[in-house]
């Protein structure tokens, strides 16, 4: 395997990671705990969205974000053959 | 048929599976015995994963704990689901791609040190043990509960069966009974959810009927809020701790659960990175379908509980409330003589428990002599909103039975593998590594059985006879994890600067220094000093949250450690450079 290829796909992945880490970072961190009180004053039929967020919201998209990333790695080992 | 009847029959049903997978799924060579021969399907991994992480306190006691902190409660969903995000993206791939059996396997090589590898698995037994503790206790008064045996004869049979799988099975025998463990656990939770949340709110999934309307068209929510008000709690749905003491408290529990060694060794046993990336999300999905629903059970229980009981004279309250009253999870003491049951804010006893004696008063209640002088009357044990959801909605018998089985197919599913992890650690990383690296194969088999032996007689006494400390403990193991861990492993894949001084140095402070915080602010040393104060916490981080604070530590002491010592040499540079491409991993080697 050729160093720069490596390093280039390394690279990349580690673009993946802040992109996804900064959603997992933003919907339960911060829609969940940091700015809770602010998103409490809107209302998703029974819910308040911040409580939302809290309890259901970032479950689901924690799940999302693994699938996503999952899909996005196959796709760079395919592209830089690095896939079996 | 009664409910004794129906649980006899689905315990005996579903361990009657668990035996016959162990006894199909025995394990030949070490391979197969610590990491199932590396051919686990991503599914399969996914639910033992999902099976091996929900423990007893998932399933029995987090819905509970969430009903009496509303808000509060959100630190154990996302800190619990969460982490899985990052074992995903920055642990599960690159561990495989290493490709050996355990957490200290990795610590040692790729640090270039046995005094690496050996702090490594002094943290992976403090971890596991006070972790396993709390699982035998959970079988023990699951049996007692609903069987009405003893507790130590209750903890005794989860003893054997676990001991039977594990012992002739290791990880290939575990995993199988984790895929069947985890169909019996999850079907358990979400049946009984299904029929609350429908007859609460017309709408079937309790996820959208959390948010749904009850039947005067208000909404669920805002009527529990209301009641809580009213009666003198906080608000539901916002919550009573510190915004900062919620975000500590939530990381720790998050990077806890992707340094857990008996979560990332269950990513040793796919063929590829690709299956361990894949299995990852498949672990977190089964996982969120109890973890999405748990919250909602919360609100229906909660709710439930307020409306039968609160201001209802305790003469017409329902049979439920007596039969967990006789089991002792339910207290009621008339302390204004009107008959009725008052429930508000504050304890209602002095202590913990309630302290019963042998008189009932003249409703027909049992007698406490513990009661304090708050307008409270009622205590009422977190557990049983589980326990007691399927009585108080009024299902039939065989779904009480059901979540019995359910119960103890968590307890045993988390124990397992904490025990396979434990005897690993003695097995493979102490003799095969340490002591004597000329044993063969089937010599370190019959260690790994040997030491597994051990483990469950020694976690089977702390169930037994279990330590003050340990439930306490339990929730800190997290933090243990956390500080100790985590660091060293990320660390070692994504700074390839990082070398052997700078991660013994971080392991070393972070556990103590997390340690020394559970002792002095949690469990006090052992009867000779009580545990400080909150209000001596240091920037008010409880010590639930304060993995988080030894975490960062650890990795400020690991980065400045490592820059002034010398760096790692070519070889291990070379590792590094290997375990970040996912292609040519081959199966996981034996050495």
């Amino acid at each position: 395997m050729s160093n720069s290829k490596a390093k280039e796909y390394w690279k990349k992945n580690l673009r993946y990671l802040a992109i996804l880490l900064t959603i997992w970072f933003i919907v339960s961190y911060g829609c969940g705990i940091l700015f809770v009180d602010e998103l409490n004053t809107i209302r998703m039929g029974g819910f308040k969205l911040g409580f939302w967020f809290a309890q259901q919201g970032s479950i689901y998209v924690f799940v999302v974000l693994i699938f996503v990333y999952v899909r996005l790695m196959n796709k760079l080992d395919k592209e830089y053959g690095f896939d079996e | 048929m009664s409910v004794q009847t129906w649980t006899w029959i689905l315990v005996g049903i579903t361990f009657s599976i668990y035996f016959g997978i162990a006894i199909w799924a025995r394990a030949g060579s070490t391979k197969e015995f610590y990491i199932a021969g590396g051919g686990v399907s991503p599914l399969a991994n996914g639910m033992a994963t999902a099976a091996d992480w929900m423990s007893a306190a998932s399933f029995i006691s987090m819905a509970g704990i969430i009903s009496f902190a509303g808000y509060d409660g959100s630190v154990y969903l996302m800190g619990w689901t969460g982490g899985y995000v990052l074992l995903a993206l920055l642990l599960a791939p690159y561990l495989r791609k290493f490709g050996k059996f355990t957490v200290p396997d990795f610590i040692g090589d790729r640090y270039y040190s046995n005094t690496a590898r050996t702090v490594a698995v002094f943290c992976a037994l403090i971890v596991s043990f006070t972790y396993v503790a709390g699982q035998m206790r959970g079988v023990g008064i699951v049996f007692s509960q609903f069987l009405q045996v003893d507790i130590i004869w209750g903890v005794i049979i989860g003893m054997i069966v676990v001991l039977f799988f594990a012992f002739l099975g290791g990880m290939k025998g575990i995993t199988y009974t984790q895929v069947a463990q985890y169909c019996v656990l999850i079907f358990a939770f979400m049946v009984p959810a299904f029929f609350i949340s429908l007859q609460m709110t017309g709408n079937i999934i309790p996820q959208v009927g959390m948010g749904g309307t009850l039947e005067d068209g208000s909404y669920l929510l805002d009527t529990l809020d209301s009641l809580h008000t009213k009666l003198g709690f906080s608000e539901y749905t916002t919550g009573s701790k510190s915004t900062w003491d919620i975000f500590a408290i939530t990381l720790a529990l998050m990077v806890g659960t992707a340094g857990l060694p008996h979560v990332i060794v269950r990513f040793f046993t796919v063929p590829k990175v690709k299956d361990a990336r894949k299995s990852a999300g498949l672990a977190l999905l089964f996982i969120a379908i109890l973890y999405t629903t748990a919250p909602a059970i919360a609100v229906f229980a909660r709710t439930n509980l307020i409306t039968t009981v609160s201001e209802q004279p305790y003469s017409s309250s329902p049979d439920w409330l007596k039969n967990w009253e006789n089991t002792g999870l339910i207290a009621w003491t008339d302390k204004n003589n009107d008959g009725k049951i008052q429930y508000v804010a504050g304890s209602s006893i002095e202590g913990k428990k309630p302290v019963y004696t042998e008189d009932r008063g003249k409703h027909g209640e049992r007698l406490i002599s513990n009661a304090n002088k708050s307008t409270n009357e009622l205590y009422v044990d977190r557990d049983i909103m589980v326990l007691a959801n399927p009585e108080i909605a009024n299902l039939p018998n065989w779904v009480i039975a059901l979540v019995a089985a359910g119960g103890l197919a968590a307890a045993l599913s988390t124990a397992a593998g904490l025990l396979l992890v434990i005897s690993t650690s003695i097995s493979h990383d102490l003799i095969k590594k340490q002591f004597k690296p000329d044993i063969s194969d089937k010599g370190e088999l019959l260690a790994a059985r040997i030491s597994i032996l051990f483990a469950v007689i020694i976690a089977g006494l702390f169930g037994i006879y279990p330590p003050g400390f340990v439930a306490a403990v339990v929730a800190l193991a997290f933090g243990l994890a956390a500080a100790s861990f985590f660091p060293a492993i990320i660390l070692g894949i994504f700074d390839k600067r990082m070398n052997r001084e700078g991660a013994i140095a971080g392991m070393v402070v972070g556990i103590t220094l997390m340690l020394f915080y559970m002792i002095r602010y949690r469990t006090g040393l052992i009867g000779v000093m009580d545990p400080r104060p909150a209000s001596e916490w240091w920037f008010g981080t409880s010590p639930e949250g304060f993995g988080t604070v030894a975490m960062v530590v650890n990795v400020i002491v690991s980065l400045v450690v490592s820059r002034m010592t010398p760096p790692p040499p070519q070889e291990v540079q070379e590792i590094v450079e290997r375990i970040r491409i996912p292609s040519g991993v081959g199966e996981a080697v034996e050495h």
